[in-house]
């Protein structure tokens, strides 16, 4: 007690500056940041990690397969001279990819504002959410591949379902974490826009809507990466028009051309990657400069 | 609601700021009593301190006052153009810098971006957060949220201020300096204040008077003028006077307590 006394008194009652300063947080060490860690630590994990998986799949090549069934899956060099470096190959699934990648945006861009709407609709009114929360539910499992006739027979074989079945397959994500966000806004808050007696419309663009960002961002993350996923699957079975890489694939598969059907699945993990990281970027340019969970931790 | 009276011509808006409770109840909806019959008089110039055990409706007390929720018996009546707020937790929204967050309540009430600028800026002076204006909450401590927090109260001048409990997860030290600076501005400005707390010697050293408060359903008990002037040096709290009336306010909360 006599040590608070001490502290206390030599607060003068008019200025508080000097006082207010000691109650900063201490800021931490700033550590190195050279190009030598950033090669240890960021490049080196993910590399070794590599090393291993190629290890692991020669295992399987030369080990596991006995010889005359090699062609299931073959081993890593030959996926990349006979699949990606031989441009006769490579040629038709760059531009099946192109394809695929815009049917993967748009369906997933359709998805994000879909969502968000549906969602932001959800949290206006607790009915609202019952009545239509079970088949946002229902979307997400329901098996597309029933669907495929109907979706075929009232849009057609071609482009336009296969960004149907993007946005069905990926919007899920959006809806629930844009729910989830808004609804988990602390009620201080709130009461904060409650005293000052807000619009309906105020609270959503100034509260909740920011407030939903982080989660937000993490459902766009999961989605980003669905919708190349569904556009591969609405490549599978609308195959009217240009192909996709998902048809590419699907013909690789039947005709047990394994280098350029490893090539092409690589070639999709691709997509995705930088879809994921494409999402990253943004919601750290976003929200990283007040939210934990995009910022920067090597810097902190 | 008129914004335009400012911070620091409150005081010639004389004595505005007034909250009467009288015979007020609340039952919630789930048929809990919560305050059964209370009377309460506070006017400008008054910096009313209510104590009582957890769950005794104290908080409920400045929810009614607010307007956040409604009485189910008797009437209050509130004599303020603005009443400000201030809650347990800072409520900053994140993403806002400290500026921001200072100018929000103008931000909603419509008040031009100039004079935000300018009333912030103020506010931000007072309560001693000058340096801090483009930082994220996040990067401030506990006690530097809560001046965030008055600041932005301060900017709507209000001739009413409710505080629930606002310091209560402040370490003591900032805790007591806390206490001294809203003291200081209750000096300057002579609003009309009620004090939600549970500690006994926050209550008395702020208020000019101390309302005691009985367990659910939350009464008054006691109503202890406090006798002590202004100003009041933060020694006050550990002289033998403060003592005695702080035994006092304790033995009346014990008696509630039963």
């Amino acid at each position: 007690m006599s040590g608070a006394t001490g502290a206390t008194s030599t607060v003068a009652p008019r200025s508080s500056v000097p006082a207010a300063a000691p109650e900063l947080p201490a800021t931490k060490p700033v550590r190195g940041r050279g190009i030598g860690r950033f090669l240890l630590t960021v490049i080196l994990p993910p590399v070794i990690v590599f090393i291993l998986a190629m290890g692991v799949w020669c295992v399987f090549t030369y080990v596991v397969l006995k010889p005359s069934r090699r062609f299931l899956l073959p081993p890593p060099q030959e996926v990349l001279t006979q699949g990606l470096l031989k441009w006769t190959s490579l040629h038709p699934m760059l531009t099946a990819l192109a394809l695929t990648a815009k049917a993967a945006s748009l369906g997933f861009l359709i998805a994000v504002v879909l969502g968000s709407l549906l969602a932001t609709l959800m949290c206006q009114a607790r009915w609202l959410e019952r009545s239509l929360f079970p088949y946002a539910v229902i979307l997400q499992t329901i098996p597309i591949l029933a669907l495929v006739p109907l979706i075929g027979f009232t849009l057609g074989f071609d482009f336009r379902s296969r960004i149907l079945i993007c946005v069905m397959i990926s919007i899920f994500p959006i809806i629930t974490t844009v729910l989830f966000g808004m609804q988990s806004v602390d009620r201080g808050l709130h009461d904060l826009f409650t005293l000052q007696r807000v619009s309906r419309w105020t609270r959503l663009r100034k509260l909740m809507i920011p407030a939903a960002l982080p989660s937000f961002f993490i459902g766009l993350r999961t989605s980003a990466g669905l919708s190349v996923i569904g556009a591969i699957v609405g490549d599978f079975y609308f195959l009217q028009g240009q192909p996709g890489i998902g048809a590419l694939i699907n013909s690789y598969s039947s005709q047990l051309q394994s280098d350029q059907l490893f090539a092409a699945v690589i070639l999709c993990s691709l997509l995705g990657v930088v879809a994921f990281t494409v999402v990253g970027l943004l919601s750290r340019r976003v929200i990283g400069k007040w939210h934990e969970s995009a910022m920067d931790h090597s810097r902190s | 609601m008129t914004t335009d009276t400012l911070a620091a011509d409150a005081r010639i808006d004389e004595k505005l700021g007034a909250v009467a409770f009288s015979g007020v109840s609340k039952r919630f909806p789930d048929g809990t009593l919560a305050l059964a019959d209370v009377d309460l008089d506070v006017r400008a110039g008054e910096l009313v301190s209510i104590v009582g055990p957890s769950g005794c409706g104290k908080s409920t007390l400045l929810r009614l006052a607010s307007g956040l929720s409604s009485c189910t018996g008797g009437s209050i009546d509130v004599e303020a153009n603005n009443v400000g707020f201030v809650f347990q937790d800072a409520t900053l929204l994140p993403w806002r810098t400290v500026r921001r967050n200072v100018e929000l309540l103008m931000e909603l009430a419509g008040v031009p971006s100039s004079e935000r600028r300018r009333r912030g800026q103020e506010a931000i002076d007072t309560v001693g957060l000058g340096g801090t204006d483009g930082k994220f909450p996040r990067a401030l401590s506990g006690g530097m949220k809560m001046r965030v927090s008055l600041a932005r109260c301060l900017t709507m001048a209000p001739e009413v201020f409710l505080f629930d409990e606002p310091f209560g997860a402040l370490d003591e030290i900032t805790r007591q300096r806390m206490n001294e600076e809203v003291l200081r501005l209750f000096q300057e400005r002579e609003f009309c204040g009620l004090f939600v707390t549970h500690s006994v010697s926050e209550a008395v050293f702020m208020s000019t008077r101390v309302v005691v408060m009985s367990g659910r359903p939350g009464r008054i008990v006691a109503d202890i003028p406090i006798p002590f002037g202004q100003p009041r040096p933060p020694e006050l709290r550990y002289t033998q006077e403060f003592a005695a009336v702080a035994g006092k306010v304790s033995a009346a909360l014990r008696e509630g307590h039963r």
